[in-house]
């Protein structure tokens, strides 16, 4: 593990009695002593503070500003970014030229240049992808800035305390604003279904404005585990599970992440990779999708875990791609993928745990209700 | 109350013996969300998958320390699993066995050599 690499937080973490563990090659905080449930329920009902440095900060320039790196960037994503305002974000995903996703991220329109924030595990590939299919633009690893991503329902107030001018932000607003931290790159988004921010700040300023943060009674460190919980509950994908090369945004029920203007009979309609496949799939529909699974017992139904149409016989339908227990829901919760005739609100399918089939109603996401400010 | 590698503990209560996970194996699975116990009147052999547990972080089994017949389960678990975290040595108990040959417990750990066990 001596080669795993650390983020500027990674003393206070271990300060505040973090279990560390290797996470898309970093040493990472997996849970604080207050233990997963605990922090799960802790970001729901008032402020967590996560650490995601290991995310990928990229900025994309271009002589011709905004505009031009938006354009060739749409050629890579099926999101509309010539119509993104100024200081605002949309969610996204890199195809490939079958339709599968590379990568989810967040695109920002920053005025004059793009901001791009990708998953850690992916963005050796994704720069790489950028700079060699974005010729007009010149692609920058931000690498000197940690990112802090502050949820839950007290954020609000707690940001505004130290950042003023925060709280008039709105759902996906970005914002640079001055601070005792130094610069500060904002967003009101995040990865929890809670309200909340993601900051981006100097390395040498990222302690300081962490712990600045945590002196709030509101606030309490979360690690990886209820960050996977959180997001779960929130029906939000994690890359490499629910979506991944082989999945289509049509099939992962992203559809919501394309813009009509990139759509079929839109003025930008198509033009990025795999679009032939995904402008097919929405459609005609797609043969497989990925739905919220509530098992009617207590035993979770973990990552892996085969799904069958009937209680005996038959071969799989399909599987499940995330699940764990939810804090909030007070039951096991999933995700998964199931033909598309049994993918309907409501329809019972068994999923087989330990060697029992057990059954598993077709459920709406998210689990828990979204509380953005928009 | 002796002690298994496996982090269970054994204690002797007339003529069964109750078993349940040690503090430092309910710390180390996080908060308990799911506790699957066998049937009354199960016979089981030692080292047979006896009880299943979920975490939030994953699934583990409980293995059989001795051979017996199950005569009570902790049904309480079932809807507050939970009781595995807070209360491990007591509330949090599995299961009761009738032993089938008690000198099965002589081969584990006291505590004193428990705790050097895990330390």
């Amino acid at each position: 593990m001596a080669d795993l690499l650390t983020t500027p937080l990674n003393a206070l973490h271990r300060e505040l009695g973090a279990k560390m563990v290797p996470f898309a090659g970093y040493d990472m905080p997996v849970q604080y002593p207050a233990g997963v449930m605990k922090e799960h329920l802790q970001c729901r009902a008032r402020a967590g503070l996560f650490d995601v440095s290991h995310m990928g900060q990229v900025i994309v320039r271009a002589p011709g500003g905004y505009a031009q790196a938006a354009s060739e960037m749409e050629a890579l994503v099926p999101v509309d970014l010539l119509g993104l305002g100024v200081m605002r974000q949309r969610y996204g995903f890199f195809t490939n030229d079958q339709g599968g996703i590379l990568d989810d991220l967040m695109l920002a329109n920053r005025g004059d240049h793009m901001f791009v924030v990708v998953n850690a595990a992916c963005k050796r590939a994704d720069i790489a992808h950028m700079r060699a299919r974005l010729p007009g633009c010149e692609v920058e690893e931000i690498t000197d800035r940690a990112l802090v991503a502050l949820q839950g329902p007290a954020a609000e107030a707690v940001l505004e305390a130290l950042v003023p001018g925060v709280a008039a932000m709105r759902f996906m607003d970005v914002g640079i604003f001055g601070s005792d931290f130094g610069e500060l790159w904002i967003s009101r988004s995040g990865y929890t279904g809670e309200d909340g921010y993601e900051i981006s700040v100097s390395e040498t300023q990222a302690e300081a404005l962490a712990r600045a943060l945590l002196a709030n009674d509101d606030v309490e460190p979360i690690g990886l585990g209820a960050r996977d919980s959180l997001r779960l509950e929130a029906g939000l994908c994690l890359y490499g599970h629910d979506i991944d090369e082989t999945t289509t945004p049509v099939e992962a029920s992203l559809i919501w992440g394309i813009q009509k203007v990139r759509r079929a009979g839109g003025a930008r309609a198509g033009g990025f990779p795999g679009a032939d496949r995904i402008l097919d799939e929405m459609a005609n529909g797609a043969a497989r999708v990925r739905v919220g699974l509530r098992p009617e017992g207590r035993a979770p139904m973990r990552e892996g875990t085969p799904l069958f149409e009937a209680a005996e016989g038959g071969a799989p339908v399909g599987q499940v791609t995330s699940g764990a227990y939810g804090p909030t829901i007070e039951a096991p919760m999933s995700m998964g993928y199931l033909p598309k005739p049994l993918a309907t609100e409501g329809t019972v399918i068994y999923g087989e745990v330990r060697g029992k089939r057990l059954p598993v109603k077709v459920a709406k996401l998210p689990f828990t209700p979204a509380n953005f400010k928009r | 109350m002796k002690f298994t590698e496996e982090h269970e503990w054994l204690r002797v209560e007339d003529d069964l013996v109750v078993v349940g996970i040690t503090e430092h194996a309910s710390e180390q699975l996080g908060d308990v969300v799911f506790v699957e116990l066998p049937e009354v009147g199960t016979q089981v052999t030692k080292d047979d998958e006896v009880v299943v547990i979920e975490s939030v972080k994953a699934a583990s089994d409980i293995l059989a320390p001795i051979d017996g017949e199950i005569v009570e389960v902790n049904e309480v678990l079932v809807d507050a699993p939970g009781k595995v975290n807070d209360d491990a040595t007591g509330d949090g108990w599995f299961f009761k066995i009738k032993p089938s040959d008690l000198g099965q417990m002589d081969e584990y750990m006291d505590e004193t050599a428990y705790q050097d066990y895990i330390s």
